[in-house]
């Protein structure tokens, strides 16, 4: 048994090292084949590790180096519910994402599948990771996959800016996350996450832990793109390859937030537990401001793919809220969601890559009214947009649900209001750009000054006159799993035992510096509130009315217009940040990485 | 224990972002990339020294010599492996850029706004 966690990272690290050596060699169809069926493999291991970990984490020591009394001298995996979950719905991205690109161009030499193959191999090591140094290892491994992928179509001027954007503000997150680790192995000699949180277990939260605490969490939030570290993200997803941006889009960003959380929980809640409330709020407003942002700017996108990138921005914001309630109600919530909405934000590219190979383009005013040959794209990317806006009885809107009794239980009920406005206007602005671009309705929008140029790079060989079927059924499935996740029978359950183990220092660190498993007690998930199902209900009528007025108000006079003109001045404002430049971008990111740390201080004092 | 090594890392840590932010020149900017990083060496470097303690090297010494710690070492060697992969990869971009923008200062990108 002690073989799956170390394979489910090796299998597709492996199969990118033959890929890569042979590629040249391999005929296109082999080369796909294998890259499904080890993502597939990969997906099924982790799927088994999930299955193991009602019996307790499962910790792997590499090379047999066991702890010694109390020291770990090797480093392990450490793989728990959550941990495990996370890498199966990694998994089973990278499998879609590796069928939908079996059409893409590309070089001989197989280097898509060879990219996304280490970059899911990344992704899947730092969910089972047990180890602070590894997780950064993996993370970068992870990362730099993904700044290749987003410059993956180098012969384009977006791409290029759009994956130094990345490359440059990502780089300095990993050194903020890197000297945070660095600190905390200064204080307590370790790098195991169980033995930090011992040794940290019964600590004040003095000016090092505030100082670590400070670098790790801006170091992570930066990955999570949480404002005002966020500026990269649409950069990035705008640019991206399609396959890349279904993996960005439904599971990269959610790592950060994964990452935050472990550590927090299992190394940081000894100290600074006693300070709970206030970094609740710390965390909270964080998320808060990023939801509001994300969803508004998604509002005003032109470009599909910037407006997909902005709702993630949104409910990035949403699942920092999420994770930020600090209790085991909020992580098991957030856990549903992120699987929920990153189906269905995955299916949403999925369609705009179709819409791109089939129509020649990503932009609302060059695709206006075009998109009326290919009802069904436009049937499913609609369905997206209503599942965004958390339809009942889908995944995202069991997530929404249990994350909005979670907020109430934890005395934020008002948040819940920011929750249920972000889906609307995510939602609504999905639901837009589909009646605009596979409805004709509304005027023909025009660019301004910030329009976006178009990819004029076809990313798809073949005829644009069909869809091929391997574009077709990733999507239909990923929209299919978002609405399943909601309907599976005790996954409520499931993800509330495994968040109560998650946020659960001392079993963890007993189950991973003395080896003996405990068996995860279950539990009964509180039922939905009453009050859920006509929220849900009125998400889903918000975002079409949040489309049907602004659809309305290009053409309307009214007094609809005079707000309309009111808004336009902030909005602008807002928008001119989203400057393009990566020295703003940095400027930011640091100002920010200040203003936390002067937060989690006076949280801590 | 010494606080120099500290405040010589966040000094480069602020000056390497002042270059970036402030930088004309992606290569330029790249390389202010490396002086933020070389900051993260000075701190992992300067958590595990020990004044007056030898190298980590039992070969010739009794096992009981005080040596610096060799952990941080092995951090920092991995750290610098992984940045130089994203400095060629960032090195690449730049090459790139200056061919589809036909330049290479950042404040005339401009492909992506709002």
């Amino acid at each position: 048994m002690e073989v799956i966690a170390p394979l489910a990272v090796g299998a597709p690290l492996m199969a990118a090292a033959v890929i890569a050596a042979t590629g040249s060699l391999l005929p296109r169809l082999a080369a796909d084949l294998v890259a499904v069926a080890v993502a597939a493999a990969t997906c099924v291991l982790c799927v088994l590790l999930l299955a193991q970990s009602s019996g307790g984490a499962t910790v792997v020591w590499f090379g047999g180096w066991h702890p010694q009394d109390g020291v770990a001298i090797g480093v392990d995996f450490a793989v728990d519910g959550i941990g495990a979950g996370l890498a199966a719905f990694i998994a089973a991205l990278t499998t879609a994402a590796l069928v939908f690109s079996a059409r893409f161009l590309e070089a001989e030499e197989a280097h898509l599948h060879v990219l996304i193959l280490v970059f899911a191999a990344g992704m899947v090591g730092f969910c089972l990771s047990g180890d602070l140094f590894n997780m950064f290892v993996f993370f970068e491994l992870a990362s730099v996959g993904a700044f290749a992928l987003a410059g993956y179509k180098v012969r384009e001027r977006q791409a290029v800016e759009g994956s130094l954007n990345f490359a440059v503000t990502n780089s300095i997150g990993s050194f903020l996350l890197l000297t945070g680790i660095a600190l905390v192995y200064g204080r307590t000699g370790a790098l195991n996450l169980a033995q930090a949180g011992q040794a940290f277990a019964h600590a004040p939260a003095d000016g090092l832990v505030v100082v670590a605490f400070a670098l790790i969490a801006a170091g992570f939030l930066v990955k999570a793109a949480i404002v005002p570290f966020h500026f990269w993200l649409p950069d990035a997803y705008a640019v991206a390859l399609t396959p890349a941006c279904l993996l960005f889009s439904g599971a990269m960003s959610e790592l950060g937030l994964y990452g935050l959380g472990r550590v927090y929980f299992t190394v940081f809640s000894g100290p600074l537990g006693s300070h709970r409330e206030a970094l609740e709020a710390i965390l909270i407003g964080a998320g808060v401001l990023t939801a509001l942002l994300g969803a508004t700017m998604a509002l005003l996108q032109d470009h599909l793919k910037r407006l997909l990138a902005f709702a993630t921005v949104s409910y990035m914001g949403i699942f920092l809220i999420g994770l930020g309630t600090l209790g085991a109600a909020g992580v098991a919530a957030t856990a549903i969601y992120v699987i929920g909405d990153g189906c269905a934000k995955a299916a949403l590219f999925a369609c705009v890559g179709i819409v791109q190979h089939r129509l020649g383009g990503v932009t609302q005013r060059r695709l206006f009214a075009r998109g009326l040959r290919i009802r069904r794209t436009g049937a499913l990317f609609a369905l997206g947009g209503l599942l965004l806006a958390s339809l009942p009885p889908s995944g995202p809107f069991l997530g929404k649900s249990m994350l909005d009794d979670s907020l109430i239980a934890a005395n934020y009920g008002w948040v819940v209001a920011v929750v249920v406005a972000c889906s609307m206007l995510t939602g609504g602005a999905v639901l837009l750009a589909a009646a605009r671009v596979f409805g004709g309705l509304g005027t023909h929008p025009t660019g301004d000054r910030f329009s976006e140029e178009e990819g004029g790079e076809p990313e798809v060989e073949g005829s644009r006159n069909r869809t091929p079927a391997v574009m077709a059924w990733p999507a239909v499935a990923l929209a299919a799993a978002s609405i399943a996740v909601g309907l599976v029978p005790g996954i409520d359950r499931a993800a509330t035992a495994a968040a109560d183990r998650f946020v659960d220092q001392p079993t963890y660190a007993r189950e991973v510096m003395s080896g003996q498993r405990v068996a995860v007690p279950s539990v009964s998930a509180p039922p939905l509130r009453a009050i859920d199902w006509p929220l849900g209900v009125a998400s889903v009528l918000g975002a079409v009315g949040v489309a049907a007025i602004a659809l309305r108000r290009s053409r309307s006079t009214g007094s609809l217009a005079a707000v309309a003109d009111q808004l336009d001045r902030p909005l602008t404002a807002i928008r001119a940040l989203h400057s393009g430049h990566v020295g703003d971008y940095v400027a930011w990111l640091v100002a920010g990485a200040a203003l936390l740390g002067g937060l989690v201080a006076l949280a801590a004092s | 224990m010494s606080f120099l090594p500290y405040a010589v890392a966040a000094w480069l840590f602020l000056v390497g972002v002042w270059g970036i932010v402030t930088s004309r020149n992606l290569i330029h900017l790249v390389v202010c990339l490396t002086v933020v990083q070389a900051s993260t060496y000075i701190v992992l470097l300067g958590i595990g020294y020990r004044t007056d303690a030898a190298a980590p090297i039992f070969a010739d010494i009794p096992t009981s010599t005080p040596t610096v710690d060799p952990v941080v070492q092995a951090l920092t060697l991995t750290d610098v492996v992984v940045e130089a992969t994203v400095v060629a990869l960032l090195l690449a971009l730049a090459i790139q850029a200056e061919r589809r923008f036909g330049t290479l200062d950042p404040n005339e990108l401009g492909a992506l706004r709002g």
